[in-house]
Order: structure tokens, then C-alpha cells, then sequence
């Protein structure tokens, strides 16, 4: 008998048995279910269609990061049903306005990302989870809904695309870079219902918060899911959080049932995908020069403590170019606290930039920074469809945060090693 | 299970954020999602899926964010099925579960043939689909038995409602 994949291993647990095998459906148990503004009145809708009672409301996290604070009437009524839901089921992992942020950095936060936690969430990046060995899978409300009322989730075990990279980045070169990088070599449709397993020398030397960047990209790939394989960093995220009873040491088995891709990033330069696709990746070089109207730094992909941190040593006794603004969503109030404590905050906007607070906003085109018609943006978030972030005839290039902030000091898409000192 | 609909052909990598753009995410009413469903990408979508309509689409449809409101914004405009070379796998199993059929090519070459604005006819169960005017058949994967049972529930909230007092039993489908 061959060995387990990674997902097997962690699909086999959570669905009591003691092999899966890939291709196989079955109906899994689920550590924590995840609900938004958005998607969440359909899933509680859906629910009470069902049931009156949630499974296990210790497992149900609401966060609320669409738009907050909500700007239309529309949402802030969405808010106000998932609230009331909150509270008839006494749903405690409730982050309110001012207490969370966006949904998948508040789980990395809150410690739910342990290890072989099986994390289901009604939004496609909650792949993002994967970065500390967790299982994150987004689906729809209606699936959502079936998990608010028995725990469990109907499954297909995926195939494995082992993604192995080696090589250390150069200067000026980022996990985002990598991120994109590998979501250019597999293709937008490339991983479509596998599960992406990142492994090898880069993503041992990346920090968690680089790893969840990576992650985030997964289903951009098409991919179920995306999950870095458990080292000591993820192990000591697990047991500071004091959720090491749930440690599986998630990796492949070497006889296992996989696939397998190598890349080498030690030449790697500072990339871009181009619209409308984020498949459609190219070395900054190749657009360098083209002139922007804004640039967003924020987005569960990138909005974190080292993106701030990263942007404002470019932004440092710099002002952001006439006519270009730099908008910056944070992406938790506990990044922003940290970023207005060390000084971030106060140089981003010295230099000019706008901050706004942390929320989904841009990146979707839902509230703060929507782009006009005609409109071109630099962006560190995760997509460039038509019309993602505003006007169909906008056009959305995204970037690493340091490709952000040069380009926004510049006002024209910039290599950001020119300004790195 | 047969659908009759009228072929809408559509390209490769058609996502959700197209289908129903983030700023109408306020409300998951039907006609108000379906009033603005590809309002940025096919203006008149609507007006020619009303009366029923099968897409007939390229690789990777629904790619993208996990927004069921894409599936009620097509389902109301008038969708009946939709067959494409690839779907993204969040986008399959929303139909899926929202009771519409999501069928996979099985000649993907064949797709040319199919014309846009053709009259044709769904064999959901056998994925058999045919051209009412030349007769000409198409074949599709056929889908999952447990998913077969889903659609014939109307989704996935039905036959959640037609397996309960039932005892569960174990899932062999593959």
C-alpha cells in the first residue's frame, strides 16, 4: 500500500477512518466554520431552512471585513442579521467592528489555524489557513449552511501538487513575488480541485506571515486548497496558541500519490500580474514606466505588519507622486495598533498615503479606494478580473507591497530595488 | 432529468467577479442580483437567458471569489444548465448545491460545433447534450451519483431535507 499525501492524512482524521483514498467523497468533520458579512445572512438563511440549532457554536467564527464600517444601508442590515444570529446561537468567536479585521487574518491571529485543523470557510481565500499546516477550504453559503447544522462537509480527497522551491530571493525579491511566480507557472485553472503542498529551502526560510501570503494565492490557482508543509515555525505557532494537542506532521509521504513541480527563485526579479488575469505574470521590467492612478497596499494576501513595515522604509522622507494616491488598509486592528505604535502609520502618511480601516474594501471593489473608469492601479492584493476593483474598464496590476510603495512614490510602475536602500 | 434552453457561448476563465460584481454582494435577492448579473462583461445577458438558456463555456468557468451569488444571479436570469470544458471547483459545487447542473465535456474539441443561439436539449442524467435543429449529440461526463441525487433534490438544502429521519448511510460515490 503507498503512502498518504498530506491531505489524505488530515481528510482521514477528520472523517474517522483510517485511509481515504484520492478521488474518494466523503463527509468530513470541521474544526471551525467561517462567516463574513457577505456570505453569511445566505449560509444563516439557508440554515434556518434546516435547522434551529448550530452544531457546536464554540466552532462558528463570524468576522465581520467586507466592508467595515459598513458604507450602505444594505450592509450594515447584513450586519445586523449576522448579529442577531450571533447572539440567538451564542456564537463567541465574534469579531466585531474595532476587534478583528479581515476573516483569515484573524483566524491566523486567534490561533484556529493549528496544524491538521480542518478550517471551512465561506470565501475563497480561506486557503489562506494552509500557511501554518491547516486545511482551508472555501465554499459557498449553502455549504456553510449544511456545516452550521451537522459539523460536517461533504469532500472529494484531492490530488497533490507538491510545489517544491528552492533557491534564497535577491534583494528587492518577496514571498509575494514567489506567490505570484508560482501561480504563473501552474496557471489560473493549473491546480483546479487539487491541493497545492509547498515545500523545500525558500519556504523553510519564509516567516509565517510570508507563508501566508503564499497560501492566500492558492485557489488562484485553481487550487482546494494550499498547505506549507509543518516545520518548527508552525509547531511553535500551534503550541503558543496552546493548540498542540492538534499537531499532525502535515507532509506527504515520499511513496505517496503525488505530483510534483521544482522551482528555482534565486534569479527570481520583482514580478507582476497583469490584467485580467493572475496567471498573466511578468518581470516588473516589462512594465516599469506605466503611469498609475493609485496604489493599494492592504488585503488578507498582504496587509500585514512586514508589508506596512516594508512600505514605509520606502516611503521614508518621500512624498507619494502628484496625482497618485496610496491607499492602505491594515489587515486587523491589531496590525494597525502595531503599525500606529512603531511609527508606521505616521510615515505612511507623512509621505501622503490614506488609511483607511482594515477591511476587504479595494481589493474587491466594494468601498474605500474604488477605481474610476480608465483608472490603473498598482495593487498587493490577490485579484485582477475585469471590474474587480471598480469600473470594468479600470485596470488592476498586481504586486508585491514594495512594488506598491515605489510605484506610488514614482506614480508610475516601479522596480522597487531603485528605491530600496 | 431534461432541459431545454437556448446555447449562450461563452469564453475560457469567465469568473464570478464578472458574473456578479462585488458591489451588488448586498443583498442575495434573487431579481436584484439577476437584474445586474454580467452587467460589466455581456449587457443583455439577461434579456437573452430569459426563457431558458444553457451556457455552453471554455475552460475554468466561475473561477474566483466563493460568491453563491453568482449561481442565483444566472439561475434567476433564466440558466438552466451549464456545460463548459472545466469549472473552477468552489463555482461546482455552488451549482451543484444550488441545484444547478454543472456538466464537463467530454470532447472538448466538439465545443466548436456548438453555435450560439441553437436550441438544445440536456440529458442531465446521461450528460447527453443535442441540437434540436441537426440532431447532433454531444457527450458529457456524467456527474457524480451523489451529486446526481442534489440536483434531483433541487440542491443541496433539499436533499439535506429528503435524508433527514433517514440513517445515514456511507458514501461509495465517486
Amino acid at each position: 500500500m503507498t503512502g498518504l499525501t498530506a491531505i489524505q492524512k488530515v481528510v482521514s482524521r477528520k472523517s474517522g477512518r483510517p485511509r481515504v483514498e484520492i478521488g474518494e467523497i466523503v463527509e468530513a468533520k470541521v474544526d471551525f466554520l467561517m462567516l463574513h458579512e457577505v456570505t453569511g445572512p445566505l449560509a444563516v438563511e439557508e440554515f434556518e431552512k434546516i435547522s434551529g440549532k448550530v452544531w457546536d457554536p464554540g466552532r462558528v467564527i463570524v468576522v465581520f471585513d467586507h466592508d467595515v464600517p459598513p458604507s450602505t444601508i444594505d450592509l450594515a442590515n447584513q450586519m445586523r442579521r449576522m448579529r442577531s444570529f450571533v447572539k440567538k446561537h451564542g456564537i463567541s468567536n465574534f469579531f466585531e467592528i474595532g476587534r478583528g479585521g479581515i476573516a483569515h487574518q484573524v483566524l491566523f491571529e486567534e490561533g484556529f489555524d493549528a496544524p491538521g485543523t480542518l478550517i471551512v470557510g465561506a470565501d475563497s481565500h480561506t486557503c489562506t489557513a494552509g500557511a501554518t499546516g491547516a486545511v482551508g477550504i472555501g465554499v459557498g453559503s449553502t455549504d456553510a449552511a449544511v456545516v452550521l447544522a451537522t459539523g460536517e462537509i461533504w469532500l472529494r480527497v484531492p490530488e497533490t501538487l507538491v510545489v517544491e522551491v528552492k533557491g534564497r530571493l535577491r534583494r528587492g525579491v518577496f514571498a509575494k513575488d514567489v506567490a505570484l511566480s508560482i501561480v504563473g507557472t501552474i496557471g489560473s485553472s493549473g491546480a483546479t480541485y487539487k491541493a497545492l503542498e509547498y515545500s523545500g529551502e525558500t519556504i523553510s526560510l519564509m516567516t509565517l506571515s510570508e507563508r501566508l501570503t503564499l497560501a492566500n494565492l492558492s485557489v488562484e490557482t485553481g487550487a482546494k486548497t494550499g498547505i506549507v508543509q509543518t516545520d518548527s515555525k508552525s509547531i511553535e505557532y500551534a503550541e503558543h496558541y496552546g493548540r498542540s494537542g492538534v499537531i499532525l506532521d502535515v507532509r506527504s509521504d515520499p511513496d505517496s500519490d503525488m505530483e510534483r513541480i521544482e522551482m528555482d527563485v534565486s534569479n527570481l526579479e520583482p514580478v507582476v500580474s497583469t490584467p485580467h488575469s493572475v496567471d498573466n505574470v511578468k518581470p516588473v521590467a516589462e512594465v516599469e514606466g506605466l503611469e498609475i492612478d493609485q496604489a493599494f497596499l492592504g488585503s488578507c494576501t498582504n496587509g500585514r505588519l512586514d508589508d506596512l513595515l516594508l512600505a514605509s522604509r520606502i516611503l521614508r522622507g518621500r512624498k507619494i507622486a502628484p496625482g497618485v494616491r496610496l491607499v492602505v488598509s491594515p489587515a486587523s486592528f491589531k496590525i494597525y495598533l502595531e503599525a500606529l505604535r512603531t511609527g508606521i502609520i505616521e510615515e505612511i502618511m507623512r509621505a501622503g498615503g490614506v488609511v483607511t480601516s482594515p477591511t476587504c474594501g479595494a481589493c474587491l471593489g466594494m468601498s474605500r479606494g474604488v477605481l474610476a473608469e480608465g483608472e490603473v492601479a498598482v495593487s498587493s492584493s490577490n485579484r485582477n478580473f475585469i471590474g474587480r476593483m471598480g469600473d470594468k474598464r479600470s485596470k488592476v496590476f498586481l504586486a508585491s507591497p514594495a512594488t506598491v510603495a515605489a510605484s506610488a512614490v514614482e506614480g508610475r510602475i516601479t522596480d522597487p530595488r531603485r528605491l530600496l536602500a | 432529468m431534461k432541459i431545454r434552453g437556448r446555447i449562450i457561448r461563452l469564453g475560457d476563465n469567465v469568473d464570478t467577479d464578472v458574473i456578479i460584481p462585488a458591489r451588488y454582494l448586498v443583498t442575495h435577492d434573487a431579481e436584484i442580483l439577476a437584474k445586474h448579473v454580467f452587467e460589466d462583461y455581456y449587457p443583455g445577458f439577461r434579456v437573452r437567458a430569459a426563457g431558458g438558456a444553457i451556457i455552453v463555456a471554455g475552460e475554468n468557468f466561475g473561477l474566483g471569489s466563493s460568491r453563491e451569488h453568482a449561481v442565483i444571479a444566472l439561475k434567476h436570469s433564466g440558466v438552466k444548465a451549464i456545460v463548459a470544458k472545466s469549472f473552477a471547483r468552489i463555482f461546482y459545487r455552488n451549482s451543484i448545491n444550488l441545484g444547478l447542473p454543472a456538466l464537463v465535456f467530454r470532447e472538448k474539441e466538439s465545443l466548436e460545433r456548438l453555435k450560439d443561439g441553437d436550441e438544445a436539449e440536456l440529458d442531465v442524467a446521461n450528460g447527453v447534450l443535442t441540437v434540436i435543429k441537426t440532431g447532433e449529440k454531444f457527450s458529457c461526463d456524467k456527474m457524480p451519483e451523489f451529486m446526481m441525487r442534489i440536483i434531483e433534490a433541487g440542491g443541496l438544502i433539499g436533499y439535506f431535507e429528503r435524508r433527514r429521519g433517514e440513517k445515514p448511510v456511507e458514501n461509495k460515490a465517486r
